[in-house]
């Protein structure tokens, strides 16, 4: 049971992330939905490459040779940081929009279509 | 060289194109060869002659963008009507466009 | 003549001397900004050069692996890693050369025009930097051969392209356009990172050649694949996912859009070598090229339906590039259809692919072109609206000379390069369903009349007052467009050599698995 718990938080917070982007008319909380998305995915890559009982891995006096695994942190980490890149780049340009449009509303963000 | 493209099942040579181009090309310099030898530039004869009326504006004469296949469009308009109207312009309806294809494809590869 | 460290590492140059070059950009501008001008050009040829050297490496001697890191540049698998390829691996094969041909000729001729489209305007600093980051990341995307760097460029590039469509906000209409191509670039940058963590779970690897010796396509790789072809089928316009396209490459400087057509068919390139090396047989190869090949028709027909009453000319021709990445789809989708069967694939499935490959860097070179052309149409009138412009065939006629070549080259007129690409999916899909062959041809006879409106209401008709005093585009405008226009007549004019040099090989190679990954794995 408590194995899954982790899992099972991958798949609530990608339901919530999912809904958000699908039913949220606010830019800033479909920004929040991506990023909710995102951190669901990262948190998936984590567990796989956990080991239970395992110490970080880092070799220098290390105490056991029973490690969790690097790539997952080292790929998360990678992924966290164009995160971070990608949610600056959306908030600046829903700023922007706001500057000029005077709203955040996805719905009234239409200048362009058909 | 080989000018010939291979298609499987058939082929294709620009050479033939170009010499029937080239054929085209001496046809119309044979043809206007023909013309009126008194042209001169500047003069009444480079008026367009439309029937001894006055010309019109440039503005009138030129045909607008949206008035070319106004009849196709119209033809096709129940297409039209419900394809146009589907490019929202709204950005979550972009993102369930996707989520939807990827369910569709999700039944049709992952349960078949 | 060519100095030693070029052969060792000159894919791992393709990447670094453009990235590199990129942040130095904002650097050089503060001193001066011819220097700039100068230094973006010099960085775009040095790229341009080594991308062509490391294609033609590839064409001449085989597939090229680049261990990053390694004593030994090939050094795929290090002998006390187990058999495991451990390292950041860059494997550029036939298709990846392919495309780096693409990103060759069209970055350096975009470059060159744009510095004289866009040299003039404020805000340069940052500009250049993410133009060539892009460039970085294309190529970035094409030839490495590791599943989670090639999500890293995909990012990249995602994050560039939208910056560089927002950059003149426009009153915020550009902003609203980046906004929205960067929302759903993000959604697909999700699946692959999805994608990735499946994969990597099942089969504790990243590099695309070891996950598919290990391809096992369980349920999990069935999800992995629908997701692939989500996220990469989104990013490379197709319809129904298309709905960023025409707002993005509309409000992108026309430069950039250029070299947006070539970031979506890198997507492009990234759906064709996961499904074909990292599943090949393994997958049900019907369905999924019937999947392909549905994308593709319903890309082709909406892309020209679209385009045909659309009044913003930057805006009509995206839809136009839609419906042209259809054709690509079309095509490679039916060489998978009939993967399975030996005797069909040899009758026509091979063939497609070569059509559908070769009209990926046919459509790279006349998009681009024609694309450009707007752009120098604009330049000088300053509105993308055709209902007020007309008669500029009067003053721009060297413009007008290489639109005609792009719009007759992408409606399939011989003898330009459209038609030889088309023709070969033409005649290779109608021995597979002549259905698809038909409206194939019913689309390049829609987009034709589209091309006629545009070219009737932007050159033709009579001088209009307040055009009478538009010139030319400036000279390097010119040479950026010529160069893309000499290719258009090159490749229309030899289309057997080109296929036979550049387009079987790369066809080839996307058949080969088991030549991949014998390039990385050694014999096993």
């Amino acid at each position: 049971m408590f194995a899954n718990l982790p899992y099972l938080t991958v798949v609530v917070l990608t339901v919530i992330g999912l809904s958000i982007i699908l039913l949220k008319r606010n830019m800033v909380k479909v920004t929040m939905g991506l990023n909710i998305l995102t951190s669901a995915v990262n948190l998936l890559i984590i567990v796989l490459g956990y080991r239970e009982g395992g110490i970080a891995p880092i070799y220098t006096l290390a105490p056991q040779t029973y490690m969790v695994l690097p790539t997952p942190q080292a790929l998360c980490l990678t992924s966290i940081v164009i995160g971070v890149a990608t949610t600056a780049l959306l908030l600046s340009f829903t700023m922007v929009i706001y500057r000029k449009y005077g709203t955040v509303n996805v719905a009234e963000m239409r200048e362009l279509k058909e | 060289m080989a000018l010939t493209l291979s298609t499987g099942s058939g082929f294709w040579n620009p050479v033939v194109w170009l010499i029937a181009i080239a054929v085209v090309v001496v046809v119309v310099y044979l043809v206007w060869r023909r013309g009126e030898a008194g042209y001169t530039a500047g003069s009444a004869q480079v008026k367009p002659f439309i029937s001894g009326n006055a010309e019109p504006a440039k503005k009138v004469a030129q045909m607008p963008a949206s008035n070319l296949y106004w009849g196709f469009t119209e033809a096709l308009s129940g297409y039209y009507s419900r394809v146009v109207p589907a490019h929202t312009g709204i950005v979550t309806d972009y993102l369930l466009w996707v989520l939807w294809v990827t369910a569709a494809l999700f039944l049709l590869v992952v349960i078949t | 003549m060519i100095p030693q460290f070029l052969w060792d590492h000159a894919p791992a140059m393709t990447v670094a001397v453009p990235l590199l070059a990129a942040f130095l950009c904002p650097l050089i501008g503060k001193f001066t900004a011819t220097g700039r001008k100068a230094w973006v050009l010099a960085a775009a040829a040095a790229t341009s050069a080594l991308a062509l050297f490391t294609a033609w490496r590839v064409y001449t001697m085989g597939t090229w692996v680049y261990v990053f890191g390694a004593t030994v540049p090939n050094l795929s698998v290090p002998p006390d890693s187990g058999g495991i390829p451990i390292r950041i691996i860059f494997e550029v094969d036939a298709m990846s050369a392919l495309m780096l041909v693409i990103v060759a000729i069209v970055g350096f001729s975009v470059i060159l025009y744009s510095l004289s489209a866009d040299g003039k305007r404020s805000g340069l600093e940052g500009y250049y930097t993410l133009f060539l980051l892009l460039i970085a990341s294309i190529v970035g995307m094409v030839s490495t051969g590791d599943l989670f760097n090639f999500f890293v460029f995909f990012e990249i590039s995602g994050l560039a392209s939208a910056a560089l469509v927002a950059y003149r906000v426009e009153a915020g209409r550009a902003v609203e356009a980046g906004l929205k191509y960067f929302v759903v670039s993000t959604l697909a940058g999700i699946f692959m990172l999805f994608v990735i963590a499946i994969l990597y779970g099942q089969y504790n690897a990243l590099n695309i050649a070891m996950l598919a010796s290990r391809m096992q396509f369980t349920m999990l790789d069935k999800i992995a694949l629908v997701l692939i072809i989500g996220a990469l089928a989104t990013k490379a316009g197709s319809v129904p996912m298309h709905f960023w396209t025409p707002d993005a490459y509309a409000l992108a400087p026309s430069s950039v859009t250029a070299l947006l057509v070539v970031a979506s068919q890198a997507s492009l390139y990234g759906l064709f070598r996961l499904i074909f090396t990292l599943y090949n047989l393994s997958l049900n190869a019907a369905t999924v090229g019937w999947v392909l090949i549905i994308l593709g028709v319903l890309s082709m027909f909406v892309g020209v339906t679209m385009a045909i009453p659309q009044k913003d000319v930057k805006r009509l021709m995206a839809y136009h590039a839609i419906s042209q990445t259809g054709y690509m789809l079309l095509g490679v989708g039916t060489g998978l259809a009939v993967l399975g069967n030996v005797a069909m694939l040899d009758a026509f499935g091979r063939m497609a692919m070569e059509g559908g490959i070769f009209h990926i860097i046919n459509h790279a070179i006349y998009k681009g072109l024609l694309f450009l052309t707007a752009g120098a149409i604009i330049y000088r009138v300053g509105t993308r609206d055709m209902n007020r412009m007309g008669g500029l065939g009067h003053r721009m006629k060297w413009t007008m000379i290489f639109f005609m070549i792009g719009a007759l080259a992408i409606a399939g007129i011989p003898p330009f390069n459209g038609f030889a690409s088309k023709l070969m999916i033409y005649e290779s899909v109608y021995l597979f369903n002549p259905v698809l062959a038909i409206i194939a041809m019913v689309v390049s006879i829609l987009t034709l009349a589209s091309f006629v409106k545009v070219f009737h209401s932007i050159f033709m008709g009579p001088q209009l007052p307040e055009y009478e005093h538009v010139e030319e585009a400036p000279t390097a405008m010119l040479w950026g467009m010529g160069i893309l226009a000499a290719l258009v007549i090159l490749f229309g004019l030899f289309p057997q050599q080109v296929v036979d040099s550049l387009i079987t090989p790369a066809a080839n190679a996307l058949l080969d698995q088991s030549g991949y990954l014998a390039s990385i794995l050694g014999g096993a």
